[in-house]
């Protein structure tokens, strides 16, 4: 068998197995899982919210790795340089999408929960701007000349690594000189013992899932990167062929 | 010590250009003032001091922050048409020499316009500073090299890039929301005595340490983003 179809068969039964895994942790969360003392069943929103937020800081540093082994490759070794450009772009990503589940699914819990939307509290605000740093990667990406888009990516990319955690500890400092109304069963308050088994099944599948979508999108950027080299060659050698 | 005849070198050079004439200064200049009138149309001063007290820190900073990238841009706009970028790049001075100088020179006009946007802010929103009004001697120097130091680096990242000037917004802004928030802060803590000064110190060394970092990430990476090809 050759390195495709490996790779092809590895990427179904990974699929496969993290829908098996969703599927377990989705019957925990929704059925198993105890009830929650003062929300009822809205709390279990959280299991599929928290997962979200904690991969939604961990693929941040995929980008970076990625963006720092560009910046050292870019000379030395062109076509590795290449690859972790597309890892960088997969995980920049997923980062989005997953900060912004992240986001959306806290809202959907504020609502019923606190009767707001939104709050300007740290955790929320920092969220937010994590996206938005993320957003513009996206958008330096798309608005930057062709050739120079993996380096000036990668150079925004520390940048905004660095940012992360300077907003999260600001932000912080910021609202506990003000302390805001505390709401009731935050996400980290002691979780109950039973609730684990649905925590972390929600973790794991998240997880796998998150993985998955990276690897996919990577293997996307793979294949426009070499369908590009093909299209240069061959524009080269037509080059060659026309009479000087 | 030759690199500080560098930077030395790229300054005069941008101050001179920019004396005879005088674009970005009076540019932001009435930006600034215009902002500062769009504000007050919008918030009413007059009628809420107390409230205009707690918010004028907010609007300065805002006011500066987009009267600043109205300048960025074009500064390294006008290093681009005289084919700069390429001698920069023949010359023996290192390419973070030109970073630091440009970024010298966009800092003295930001703080020339704060020079003047100051008294005019005092004038329209009859404020009176009720904290320790020398602190603000230390707060606004060091929140406007935050914006410019990231701007200037960012307006050369976006130098050869389509829509250039809807794209140093889009990027400064999300990365510099932190130092905002800390010099915002740092201000309205000293013009309404609602602060500890210990508080508002801790405000004022995220901001220095905010500087700090990113003016050591900015001169370590521009050699990179000016040659990205």
């Amino acid at each position: 068998m050759d390195r495709a179809s490996i790779l092809r068969t590895t990427a179904w039964l990974w699929l496969a197995a993290t829908v098996a895994v969703l599927v377990v942790g989705f019957r925990q969360a929704i059925f198993l899982a105890p009830m929650e003392a003062t929300m009822g069943n809205l709390q279990r929103i959280f299991y599929y919210h928290v997962p979200h937020a904690i991969l939604g800081l961990v693929f941040p540093y995929i980008n970076l790795a990625a963006s720092l082994a560009y910046l050292y490759w870019r000379r030395r070794d062109p076509l590795k340089a290449l690859s972790a450009d597309a890892l960088a772009v997969a995980s920049a990503e997923v980062t989005v999408l997953f900060a912004g589940i992240c986001l959306v699914t806290g809202m959907l819990w504020g609502k019923p929960a606190w009767g707001i939307w939104w709050a300007w509290d740290a955790r929320l605000t920092s969220e937010l701007i994590l996206w938005l740093l993320y957003v513009s990667y996206i958008m330096l990406r798309r608005f930057s000349p062709t050739g120079q888009t993996p380096t000036l990516a990668a150079v925004l990319s520390v940048f905004a690594a660095i940012d992360v955690p300077i907003v999260f500890m600001s932000i912080r400092w910021w609202r506990t000189q003000h302390p805001a109304p505390v709401f009731g069963g935050g996400a980290d308050s002691g979780i109950d013992p039973g609730m684990m088994p649905a925590f972390l099944w929600n973790l794991a599948g998240w997880a796998m899932w998150g993985f998955f979508l990276i690897a996919f999108r990577f293997a996307l950027e793979r294949r426009r990167q070499i369908a590009e080299q093909d299209a240069a060659l061959i524009a080269i050698e037509a080059s060659l062929e026309t009479p000087q | 010590m030759r690199y500080f005849g560098y930077v030395l070198d790229h300054l005069r050079k941008d101050l001179r250009l920019e004396w005879r004439s005088r674009d970005s200064i009076n540019g932001m200049l009435f930006f600034v003032l215009l902002m500062v009138v769009v504000f007050s149309i919008a918030f009413d001063p007059a009628g809420y001091p107390t409230i205009t007290r707690q918010i004028s820190g907010g609007i300065l900073w805002v006011g500066l922050l987009f009267a600043s990238m109205t300048a960025l841009n074009q500064s390294w706009a006008r290093e681009q048409r005289n084919q700069v970028l390429e001698a920069q790049r023949m010359a023996p001075s290192p390419a973070s020499a030109l970073f630091v100088g440009k970024a010298l020179a966009n800092m003295l006009f930001v703080l020339a316009v704060e020079a003047v946007l100051a008294p005019i802010f005092v004038i329209f929103f009859n404020l009176q500073v009720l904290g320790n009004a020398w602190l603000l001697a230390l707060i606004l120097p060091l929140g406007t090299w935050a914006l410019v130091v990231n701007g200037t680096f960012f307006a050369a990242l976006g130098l050869r890039a389509r829509n250039r000037e809807l794209l140093l917004p889009l990027i400064l802004l999300p990365l510099s929301l932190p130092a905002v928030l800390m010099m915002v802060q740092a201000t309205t803590g000293v013009l309404t005595n609602d602060l500890d000064p210990i508080q508002i110190r801790t405000w004022i060394t995220q901001l220095a340490g905010f500087d700090i970092i990113y003016t050591t990430a900015c001169v370590l990476f521009f050699e990179t983003i000016l040659n990205a090809e």
